[in-house]
């Protein structure tokens, strides 16, 4: 397989009037042609941020200050910004979670979708216009003609979520970056919308990096997930790896936080206690040591290397070390 | 549309018939008239005068009288300025204030817009800083200290430009400065602080991520949504500064409206100060409909319904 992407010890940081956040705090990954993967992880694990970096769209203060991001090859860490602005919308597109805020209100949908291809693609007005139509048509939205005349307000949630991947896709990018695209819609619409992403990455041939904090999302999706947790990968692996051999304790947890539909009654989810780490201070062992129930006294000291389970399956929990006590994965297997 | 501009033409008439009924009786419960002066007129001539214009008459009666000319475009004829009518007087001063008044709007609106941009793109920095001083200085400083100040500098020390009167263009400049001084601040402000708001927004993520340059992003994407709230104000400030301001005509010895405005009430000159009320009202409701037309134009979520 050839590589579309590859993230090599990725370091953001946020420099803020109380200090530098390290939101991303060591991150390595690869994403190979043709291919889906998913991110998991909370709120302020740093996913938003590895992909936002990776577009080169941080805030003001915010600052790539160690790593590479090689893009067939090319490191877009190091790209000055008019070389970027050629990459964002014609190599590499991107959704975002909120579809009622992500469109500009004051602009038709259709001068919206357009723009990316007139700039990129140097279309006339008029190729423009029918590749945008043939886009709405693509995204299953109906008379798309109409609808090019008309403005953000006049589509409901999961139409505007259509519009935004329409344009995401729009110059059939290389790679398309799906951050959290179903969590603000409901879920006969979230589960149109993911059916909607695997169809066209057959048709348009694109990879995808899917963010996402639910588990259910990404397994049907993607073949690989990337766990993160405290500006850090806890766990990366096959989704047969993570969902049937989780090795991470984080991982338990996520797990356990899914609702299984076989037992609605009975169960009740099992959250994550606690609070996650503060990056201002990021603490020097594992970051999910304080939530761990697991946790020895190592991991308070020592951040946990990335350990070897399988091919490509890799936890950094120090219950994989060799001289670690053997603990049962307290998760129900089999049933997700 | 058509439904809606009509019910707000019917609501602008009622708006202007209240607008004009208590200004003619509050007027008229002022104590003093137009024909007192330092020196007494002699009784005869007063009531003579008094005659003359109907002021001898009930209240009621002239105001009935007032609206029957009104309705036919008559405002009547001026107390103060022998053979004049109200409508010659404002056909006659009228130009000079507007022109003035446009001149300062367009250059409020460029330059303040302007430096609002400037002054976000560059939050926190020196230029930011500078804008808001310049904003602060012209929002607090009143038009007359600026306007001293304009001609002290242009026209004494520079000898660049004229000081007084209304004969060319070069004779608005200084004028339509002092007067934009407050809008112009006013504006920059407004846009700098809903430009700030509009460049968080998820919307303008998205133009950034779709490898927009940033001038699309700022002038396409941002601008228009950040100029909302400066639409709003322009109502107001439009009808405001074409009917001229007393000060600032004052100053520079401009023959306009807003010298009338002011010296028709010191005079107690009736008829003048209905016409020119009447005058200021109409402009004024007719520039907020302009202007909550014009949202609609500039923000498609914003339905005119009757």
């Amino acid at each position: 397989m050839e590589r579309l992407l590859e993230i090599k010890n990725l370091r953001t940081s946020f420099f803020t009037h109380v200090g530098e956040v390290q939101a991303v705090r060591g991150v390595s990954f690869h994403l190979d042609k043709g291919e889906a993967i998913g991110i998991v992880g909370e709120s302020g694990s740093g996913k938003s941020i590895t992909m936002m970096s990776v577009m080169r769209l941080l805030a003001d203060n915010g600052k790539i200050v160690e790593g590479e991001i090689l893009f067939e090859g090319r490191d877009l860490a190091k790209l000055p910004e008019n070389e970027m602005q050629k990459v964002r919308g014609n190599e590499i597109g991107m959704i975002f979670q909120d579809p009622m805020t992500s469109l500009n209100p004051v602009l038709t949908v259709g001068d919206q979708l357009m723009e990316p291809l007139i700039k990129h693609k140097k279309m006339s007005k008029e190729e423009a216009f029918n590749r945008a139509v043939h886009m709405l048509e693509l995204v299953g939205i109906p008379s798309p003609k109409s609808r090019m005349s008309q403005y953000p307000h006049e589509f409901s949630g999961g139409m505007r979520q259509r519009v935004m991947i329409a344009m995401a896709l729009a110059c059939e990018p290389k790679l398309l970056i799906a951050d959290e695209p179903t969590t603000a819609l409901d879920v006969t619409i979230q589960a149109q919308i993911l059916e909607l992403m695997k169809d066209l990455k057959q048709k348009i041939n694109t990879s995808i990096i899917l963010i996402t904090h639910d588990l259910g999302v990404v397994a049907d999706l993607c073949s690989r997930i990337n766990v993160m947790y405290g500006g850090l990968i806890a766990e990366t692996g096959t989704t047969r790896d993570i969902f049937y051999n989780p090795k991470h304790p984080y991982t338990w947890g996520l797990l356990n936080s899914v609702p299984n539909p076989k037992n609605l009654v009975k169960e009740r989810l099992k959250p994550i206690d606690g609070q996650p780490p503060d990056l201002l201070k990021p603490p020097a062992g594992c970051p999910f040591a304080p939530r761990c129930q697991y946790a020895m006294r190592i991991c308070m000291t020592q951040r946990p290397p990335l350990f070897e389970i399988g091919e490509g399956h890799k936890a950094a929990c120090w219950l994989n070390h060799k001289d670690a006590p053997k603990v049962e994965a307290p998760i129900r297997r089999g049933d997700l | 549309m058509i439904n809606y501009i009509i019910k707000r033409l019917v609501t602008s008439v009622i708006t202007l018939f209240v607008v004009l009924t208590a200004t003619f009786f509050l007027m008229h419960a002022l104590p003093g008239g137009p024909f007192d002066n330092e020196k007494p007129l002699p009784p005869k001539i007063k009531a003579n005068l008094e005659a003359k214009y109907g002021l001898n008459k009930p209240l009621y009666e002239q105001y009935v009288m007032y609206l029957k000319n009104l309705s036919r475009g008559d405002l009547g004829p001026t107390l103060k300025y022998e053979g004049r009518t109200v409508n010659e007087m404002i056909a006659y001063s009228f130009p000079a204030s507007a022109k003035l008044g446009a001149v300062s709007i367009i250059f409020s609106l460029i330059l303040g817009i302007y430096l609002g941009v400037v002054a976000a793109l560059n939050q926190g920095k020196w230029q930011d800083r500078l804008v808001m001083v310049i904003a602060t200085l012209g929002v607090t400083v009143p038009s007359f200290v600026i306007a001293t100040l304009l001609m002290y500098v242009f026209s004494v020390k520079l000898r660049l430009l004229p000081s007084s009167g209304f004969a060319g263009p070069k004779y608005m400049i200084l004028p339509a400065l002092a007067l934009s001084g407050y809008s112009l601040s006013f504006i920059a402000r407004l846009t700098r602080s809903s430009l700030l708001d509009v460049i968080r927004q998820d919307y303008i993520r998205t133009a950034k991520a779709k490898g927009l340059s940033r001038n699309v992003v700022i002038y396409k994407h941002a601008l228009r949504n950040a100029l909302i709230p400066v639409v709003t104000y322009l109502g107001p400030l439009v009808a405001g500064v074409l009917t001229g301001s007393f000060v600032i005509e004052k100053i520079f010895a401009i023959p306009g409206l807003g010298r009338e405005f002011v010296t028709s009430i010191g005079n107690r000159d009736f008829m003048l100060i209905m016409g020119t009320t009447i005058f200021y009202s109409t402009l004024l409701v007719v520039c907020n409909l302009i202007v909550d037309l014009l949202y609609a134009v500039i923000d498609p979520r914003i339905k005119l319904e009757a």
